[in-house]
């Protein structure tokens, strides 16, 4: 279970996460939606440790994420995260850019690691590209990849920082499918998305975020169906 | 044409300080791009100071530092030393700002994948960012190449006997000045293009993507 | 014939009309710089531009006569072209054997710089510049030199400041320019490291404003 309990980021004298708390059991599924700049993909990046806190505290399954002794590299494997931009590692294949870090980082040996990335390629539809590199893929196929390469660490949870956002509109589809591959495989994922039906089609909840705090969260038919606060129906419509 | 044997010695004298002093500059510069992009102001300024010296002055005033310059303070170097200290000084400020820039070059979300997915800082460096910025320097790094090897001829002005240097001093007996630098000039010409193409072979087989 | 006091004489310490006399010779680095990167520059854009529309037989004849400009080493040209004239029968002084050597190997290294700036420029830009009806010069002149020049006016920089440095090696065939005037100070003050750092900051003053000005431009052109 992840649990966030009033949690404070600031960047400077900008103050983007304003006392945020919720909690994330095993097997859900959290899409996290709302404005640029309302402080969604920060979340992410504190939740995994890539941006330090001001205030408050993230447990990832007892262990406090910001605490001094944490280990973070080891805590890392087990929170899988994909990037807007894919970042696929341009100097290896798609294979080796799967393989590398269950070689690396968990000590498997050569042969296991090339197993256990075959069989995510496979998983997310890029079996037949194992020696392709990635500048020769479509932007979809390297979403993908970086989702395979993610699931290679075999991570308890899966962070998503809006990973449409930076596709062309035909090769949202097949990035979208794959997450709701992962979803009815059981992963718990927190998604943050601008796809309001695909956040109402695959979540369990949704969570709206305005200014730095959570407006409104709960299941999607309440939160975009039938949203109680002004600010969540004022963006959603919006965005419809 | 006698005299071609004692040329093509001395030619491999040159390419031997060129490669030495490129190899260190290589080192050298390294670290002192790591130093300047660390930004712990205690040592940057060292850096600083070193690179922007090494490319605001000429090849030859810093050859004559190494060889007057140092005789000042009772430090006597041999030719070789001379050479091969200035041009190391030289390559190493150059160097040093191609690496500074070939790491700003490479996104820093790179970095963040990497250590998303669970890498130390020095795996993810080592095995991500550096070969990213190894391919982003290839080319500045063969030019400095060949930088060395035609600023090696400066060797002649303080006594080194490499290609120039060999050069000159059988000029001077024969008087025949012309004839020996033309043929010096064609094989430096040779020399550069050989470096070149191993340059561009050695990138073939080095960055496939 | 010199008493001993008077041959102590030969050696002096360095005084402040040495200064002026840097100075002066500074300034000669700046004059033989000034004539050959502006002459060179020029030369270095038509031939930058002829390689660029050239067939391959164009490339292949131009191209390695200005690579031989850059795989030989400086010094090497100027004791090259400087002892080739006597040959000839047409002694040349250093200023200008210097000056034309220096000329044509910024033109070599420009002409990298003008072919890469041309190439730089998006076809459809100049596409769209001829139909709307300018000629090819006049696509040249408004498209290609503004949006080219953006692209490599930090290479060109590179260049220019390189020939400045390069400058000194002209002193071996005895123009006293800066670096020839700090040997001969050396020689008679004796005290080289002093002379040396001078000579550095001269160099370092001659090249700053290159820099800082090249930087200022870029930026004001990012915004």
């Amino acid at each position: 279970m992840i649990e966030i309990r009033n949690l404070h980021k600031s960047f400077g004298d900008l103050q983007v996460l304003k006392g945020v708390s919720m909690e994330v059991k095993k097997g859900e599924v959290i899409s996290v939606i709302g404005a640029s700049g309302s402080g969604k993909s920060t979340l992410l990046y504190c939740i995994n440790g890539l941006e330090p806190i001001q205030g408050g505290e993230i447990v990832v399954d007892g262990t406090d994420v910001h605490a001094k002794g944490t280990d973070i590299n080891q805590l890392r494997q087990k929170l899988g995260m994909v990037f807007q931009q894919y970042n696929a590692f341009p100097h290896l294949t798609t294979l080796e850019n799967v393989a590398l870090a269950p070689r690396i980082v968990k000590g498997k040996s050569k042969a296991e690691a090339q197993e256990i990335a075959k069989r995510q390629l496979a998983h997310v539809g890029l079996g037949d590209k194992l020696s392709v590199y990635p500048s020769k893929m479509s932007g979809g196929q390297q979403q993908r990849l970086a989702i395979a390469r993610a699931l290679a660490m075999e991570p308890t949870y899966m962070l998503f920082d809006e990973v449409t956002s930076a596709l062309d509109p035909e090769l949202v589809g097949e990035v979208l499918d794959t997450l709701r591959l992962l979803s009815d495989d059981g992963m718990t994922m927190i998604i943050v998305t601008h796809e309001i039906s695909f956040a109402r089609d695959v979540s369990d909840r949704v969570a709206y975020f305005h200014e730095g705090v959570i407006e409104e969260l709960g299941p999607p038919s309440q939160v975009i169906e039938a949203p109680t606060s002004a600010r969540t129906k004022a963006f959603l419509s919006n965005v419809r | 044409m006698r005299s071609l044997p004692d040329l093509i010695d001395a030619g491999f004298k040159t390419l031997e300080v060129a490669v030495e002093a490129m190899i260190l500059g290589v080192i050298i510069g390294l670290c002192l791009a790591l130093i300047r992009l660390s930004g712990r102001f205690g040592i940057t300024w060292i850096a600083t100071i070193w690179v922007e010296l090494a490319r605001n002055t000429p090849a030859l005033l810093q050859l004559f530092f190494f060889g007057f310059g140092l005789g000042a303070f009772g430090i006597n170097l041999s030719p070789y030393w001379i050479v091969l200290c200035a041009l190391t000084f030289n390559n190493a400020g150059y160097l040093a700002e191609n690496f500074r820039g070939g790491f700003r070059a490479v996104p820093d979300t790179q970095m963040k994948a990497a250590r998303s997915l669970g890498m130390t800082a020095t795996q993810a460096y080592l095995r991500i960012v550096i070969p990213q910025v190894l391919r982003i320097v290839y080319h500045p790094m063969t030019n400095q190449m060949v930088w060395s090897v035609l600023m090696s001829s400066l060797g002649m002005l303080v006594g080194f006997h490499e290609l120039s240097g060999e050069t000159q001093f059988l000029a001077s007996k024969t008087f025949r000045i012309f004839e020996y630098f033309a043929v010096t000039a064609i094989i430096y010409y040779v020399i550069v293009k050989l470096i070149l193409a191993a340059s561009r072979l050695i990138s073939w087989r080095l960055f496939r993507y | 014939m010199l008493s001993v006091a008077q041959s102590v004489q030969v050696f002096t310490g360095f005084q402040v009309s040495d200064l002026w006399y840097m100075a002066e010779a500074a300034g000669r680095t700046l004059l033989i710089s000034i004539v050959s990167i502006s002459i060179g520059t020029l030369l270095g854009c038509v031939f930058g531009w002829l390689l660029s529309i050239s067939r391959w037989w164009g490339v292949a004849t131009l191209g390695p006569i200005l690579d031989a400009f850059r795989s030989i080493p400086l010094i090497i040209q100027l004791i090259l072209f400087f002892n080739f004239f006597p040959i000839i029968g047409f002694p040349l002084d250093p200023f200008a054997a210097g000056t034309i050597v220096l000329t044509f190997y910024t033109a070599a290294l420009v002409a990298n710089v003008a072919r890469a700036g041309i190439e730089a420029v998006p076809l459809p830009m100049r596409r769209a510049a001829r139909s709307l009806g300018m000629t090819y010069w006049q696509d040249l002149r408004y498209v290609v030199w503004p949006i080219g020049l953006r692209a490599v006016l930090p290479a060109w920089a590179g260049v220019a400041l390189g020939v400045l440095k390069d400058s000194a090696l002209v002193s071996v065939l005895g123009y006293v320019e800066l670096l020839r005037a700090s040997q001969i100070l050396i020689t008679r003050t004796q005290e080289p490291f002093l002379v040396l750092a001078i000579s550095g900051a001269f160099y370092f003053l001659l090249s700053f404003p290159i820099s800082r000005a090249t930087a200022r431009l870029e930026s004001r052109w990012q915004s």
